[in-house]
């Protein structure tokens, strides 16, 4: 009950800031809820799992080119193209998943690292459709969900706003289900859940499917929403911010991902107004956590007396 | 004799140069409390591994019932009523222990899994315990929580690897009684040091030396055997 009234509660108090926030505070939350989902996504491999993926640039960026690519060239529509871009992240991380899953741990990073970076030079390499570096940008038409035009700031935040919430509701339903005690099981102790019966392949496969799904949608949320598709949504950046986000807020809280990505992304805006050296008050931002709070900020709190977290 | 339950035949499996299991035969009867014993360095460890599957078979057969599970990774043998439990207690120590028993719980398939899971705690005793973080039990209610696990998966083979290892003399009592309560529904196999533990709970005795099979009977048949009080015992009777 305490949980949900919790969940329901941060839902509702995103959709009050529409009313009370300036119009640049609207977009940058706008922002940080679409890539709040691709945290989430990544939360559910690493912070449940235990999977450190240092891939997961390749399914966010599965998820913009699987939006980007039909609404550009066939003029699919926002609805359609957005379903288009979760189904691209998850293919691709189940793909991923059967071949990196056969390795753990350090090897696991390497691998996942290696194919998002053969997924970035794909894109590079296929520039004339893909536009490379240089990207696409979506044409009005196409930003359209059900009447609405996504280019204007209101449906923006209301599409950011719907998807986040289900992604939100569902990580909640996902961790505090059977599956989910399976999940922590094959983060906790691998061989002593294989002994329980539980097959740790399919498990981390199913969840990098999942995660994937997350990336995905992010991915073509934030093509559709902000109109913009390029190769540098499949760098190493992109693999890594997510970690970060996830971090900062606490790997394997359900609230965390979003408390992550609101912070760093407004540690690096207000940086930004100061010096141009951003990534280093990130890096200091960082440093400070792990001495200080190394299960992030929810995780603290949980630790510290809110055992009820999820 | 009932059934065969579990039936090994030719286990074979060497570490490099060293035999740890070597051409071993073992059949469990259904129903019946089955104790495998040997000096440490025999291969009881190494031969349960390839019962359940934690290690691949070089050599030889399984067979559960009437299928055969040689080739079947250990997740699958759990599937079909093989259960185990760590010799070096092997839980989840940051999850509750509800949840810990909840796994074991819900992959045996539970329609009422909170009743399940308190009806498994209870049956160790430690119901009034569940919520607590499975790591800060002591070492022998860890012990329990493993063997609960093992229960909680309704297996037709219960494997102990030395359950008693680390138990007070007290509690030993209690867990004699809840073994004993196990069968006939379920198969045991135990793997056991305490000697008065193993002759009081077990219908046959398996002992093992240097991977091999030494003798097999009852425990009385078990203590009268010159050749395993030379191996196991370290008496000599030159």
């Amino acid at each position: 009950m305490k949980v949900w009234a919790l969940h329901l509660a941060v839902i509702a108090g995103l959709g009050a800031a529409l009313f009370v926030l300036p119009p640049y505070h609207v977009t940058s939350l706008s922002r940080i809820m679409v890539l709040a989902v691709f945290a989430m996504g990544y939360n559910l491999a690493f912070g449940y799992t235990g999977l450190l993926s240092l891939g997961h640039a390749l399914f966010f960026a599965a998820g913009v080119y699987g939006a980007a690519l039909p609404a550009s060239y066939l003029g699919v529509s926002a609805g359609p193209a957005m379903i288009g871009g979760l189904f691209a992240g998850a293919v691709m991380a189940g793909a991923v998943g059967l071949l990196a899953l056969r390795t753990a741990g350090v090897s696991f990073m390497i691998v996942t690292l290696m194919f998002a970076q053969a997924g970035y030079l794909t894109i590079l390499y296929f520039g004339q459709v893909t536009g490379g570096d240089e990207g696409l940008v979506l044409p009005e038409t196409v930003r359209q969900l059900a009447g609405l035009d996504l280019s204007s700031e209101t449906a923006r935040f209301v599409t950011a706003l719907v998807l986040f919430s289900l992604g939100l509701i569902g990580a909640l339903l996902i961790v505090q289900s059977p599956f989910g005690r399976v999940m922590v099981a094959m983060r906790e102790n691998e061989e002593r859940s294989r002994m329980l019966g539980y097959n740790p392949f399919v498990v981390k496969l199913a969840v990098l499917a999942l995660s994937g799904a997350y990336a995905g949608l992010a991915g073509a949320a934030h093509a559709v929403l902000f109109g913009y598709a390029g190769a540098s949504f499949a760098t190493i950046q992109y693999s890594i911010l997510p970690m970060l986000w996830v971090l900062m807020g606490g790997a394997g809280t359900v609230l965390g991902p979003l408390i992550g990505t609101a912070l760093m992304f407004y540690i690096i805006d207000l940086a930004g107004n100061l010096t141009t050296a951003t990534l280093l008050v990130v890096g200091v931002a960082l440093l400070v956590l792990i001495l200080f709070a190394p299960r992030g900020i929810l995780g603290t709190l949980r630790e510290r007396g809110l055992r009820w977290l999820p | 004799m009932a059934a065969m339950i579990l039936s090994a035949r030719g286990l074979t499996r060497h570490f490099g140069g060293l035999r740890a299991v070597d051409g071993v035969d073992l059949d469990l009867h259904e129903g019946e409390i089955h104790a495998l014993i040997g000096p440490n360095g025999a291969g009881k460890t190494t031969l349960v591994g390839l019962l359940c599957g934690r290690l691949p078979v070089q050599a030889g057969t399984i067979l559960l019932g009437q299928q055969d599970v040689t080739r079947l990774p250990a997740h699958a043998r759990v599937a079909r009523g093989i259960a185990y439990t760590f010799q070096i207690t092997s839980i989840f120590p940051r999850l509750s222990v509800f949840d810990n028993v909840a796994l074991a719980v819900q992959r045996s398939g539970s329609r009422d899994l909170k009743q399940d899971v308190f009806q498994a705690l209870s049956r160790v005793n430690l119901a009034d315990r569940a919520a607590q973080m499975a790591g800060t039990l002591s070492y022998g209610h860890q012990r329990l929580l493993e063997v609960a696990m093992g229960l909680a998966l309704n297996p037709r083979v219960l494997i102990l690897d030395e359950p008693t290892q680390g138990l007070a003399s007290g509690e030993i009592a209690g867990f004699k009684a809840l073994v004993r309560s196990l069968v006939p529904e379920t198969t045991v196999l135990l793997i056991e040091h305490n000697m008065d533990v193993v002759m009081d709970l077990a219908h046959c005795i398996t002992v093992l030396a240097f991977g091999k099979v030494l003798a097999e009977g009852t425990p009385a048949q078990i203590r009268e055997n010159p050749a395993v009080q030379d191996a196991y015992l370290g008496t000599s009777h030159a």
